[in-house]
């Protein structure tokens, strides 16, 4: 529950009002995530995303390096999407 | 590829010769998904026998007190309101049983990915009361300030949260100073110290002496963790580490900290087998009491208690290791767990029952694959 996974932000909506959301994609999943913690995120950053939100920007490298280790069903039961294989 | 390769190994070579050097000792990983992923990656393989590591509480759902759960059963028994949560919580069975057979019997329990999903039920159902049940450390607590502030805008009446989050260097506090476990060194939570940064850690060498790392959850990372923490065992330097910078600073992430700050307080709380740690949990602070579910609902938690049998109480405390428990994969499975150490994948019964078994017979998967 502590996972995070990393996403490339597609694009932007919403704030200043309300909270700023984008559509992230995960190695082709595209899911919403909140940008409320990161509001210095934008379209093209690497995003760490955990619960429906971002944590933190990350460089490139390091969100290959992640994926490259991840546990692919854990990182899609935290996405909400179902993953490929596991348990 | 073939450079990471080599890195590693000689991450590996370095960490025997200073355990060889040094004599064996016990550090903490304190996060669940440290545990998984020193199993999954095949890096627990590799290590020196010498370096005896140990699970620490952090596995949400496993440090969970049982009175919490309980609440939350009655709060989905009353028929009146659905209960939101994340998906292992449902399945941890409580004194009549679960949320999950509840939810089979047809009590309304919605299991989400995100609080944000919780807040737009309720935003789409605004006759009935969404009670999302908060757990988790300070890597998800933000998101349940964040939506707090959310629903407080939206001028929702109908969304509240019962808060279970939990604070984790009050833990690794309550375990140093009971002192009954003979911990040398701690791996810290990468994604914790993403939010908190390396400053919230700075008590365990500065109060306690010990030394501990920062890291993250590839091989590279958690292998530079151990090597620099067996480094700082053997030489007696207590010091705080950081070898995940690319994404932890010694801040953390301060708009997330202000959320939690303006949302939460610290509260004590009560954690599984550890009692009532002091300030170990965050509570909503006065101002948000009409979402905080305690209030609107004046609950109150009973006692905690494990299962009949079930050790999971010690194995969060590093007491017991998962084989020490005699229902471990016999009674007790990941598909029929009788306590929350089995249920959730990151507990450490649910890692030893799928990698651990027999891991030190198996070819690594995935280091071996690099």
């Amino acid at each position: 529950m502590c996972l995070g996974v990393p996403g490339l932000i597609q694009s932007v909506r919403g704030g200043p009002e309300g909270p700023r959301l984008a559509t992230v994609d995960f190695q082709g999943s595209r899911v919403e995530v909140s940008l409320s913690l990161v509001p210095a995120a934008g379209v093209g950053d690497w995003v760490l995303v955990h619960a429906g939100f971002a944590l933190t920007v990350l460089d490139p490298e390091e969100a290959a390096e992640t994926w490259r280790w991840l546990d692919r069903a854990e990182a899609g039961r935290e996405l909400g999407r179902a993953g490929g294989g596991g348990s | 590829m073939n450079s990471m390769r080599k890195e590693v190994a000689h991450l590996v070579r370095s960490l025997h010769r200073v355990v060889a050097r040094s004599g064996p000792m016990s550090v903490m990983e304190v996060c669940g998904t440290h545990t998984v992923a020193l199993f999954r990656s095949g890096v627990k393989a590799f290590l020196p026998e010498g370096l005896r590591l140990i699970s620490g509480p952090g596995c949400p759902v496993c440090v969970t007190a049982q009175g919490y759960i309980d609440a939350a059963i009655a709060l989905a028994r009353r028929g009146d309101l659905t209960v939101a949560t994340y998906g292992d919580m449902v399945r941890v069975p409580g004194r009549e049983g679960s949320l999950e057979q509840l939810r089979a019997e047809g009590a309304s329990v919605l299991v989400v990915y995100s609080v944000r999903d919780a807040l737009r039920h309720a935003a789409a159902n605004p006759d009935r009361e969404v009670v999302f049940l908060a757990v988790g450390f300070e890597t998800t607590a933000p998101a349940t300030a964040a939506a707090v502030l959310e629903a407080e805008s939206l001028g929702l009446s109908n969304f509240s949260v019962l808060s279970g989050h939990k604070r984790v260097m009050p833990a690794v506090e309550a375990l140093l100073s009971a002192g009954d476990v003979p911990l040398e060194g701690f791996l810290l939570p990468g994604h914790v110290a993403v939010i908190t940064g390396v400053e919230e850690f700075l008590p365990v060498a500065e109060r306690f002496g010990k030394p501990a790392v920062v890291a993250g959850f590839e091989p590279e990372q958690m292998l530079r963790g151990l090597l620099r923490l067996a480094e700082g065992v053997a030489a007696h330097r207590p010091s705080v580490v950081n070898v995940y910078g690319v994404a932890v600073s010694r801040g953390g992430n301060t708009v997330a900290r202000a959320h939690m700050e303006r949302v939460f307080e610290p509260v004590d709380v009560e954690w599984r087998a550890l009692g009532v740690i002091p300030q170990g949990g965050l509570g909503l602070r006065e101002r948000w009491a009409r979402f905080d579910a305690a209030r609107r609902h004046r609950l109150a938690f009973g006692e905690d208690y494990d299962p009949p049998g079930c050790r999971c109480g010690e194995v969060i405390q590093g007491k017991a290791e998962p084989a020490d428990c005699p229902h471990f994969a016999r009674g007790c499975t990941p598909r029929r767990p009788i306590g929350p150490c089995m249920v959730s994948s990151e507990g450490t019964c649910a890692a030893w029952y799928k990698y651990g078994r027999d891991f030190r017979r198996l070819p690594p998967p995935a280091l071996a694959a690099t």
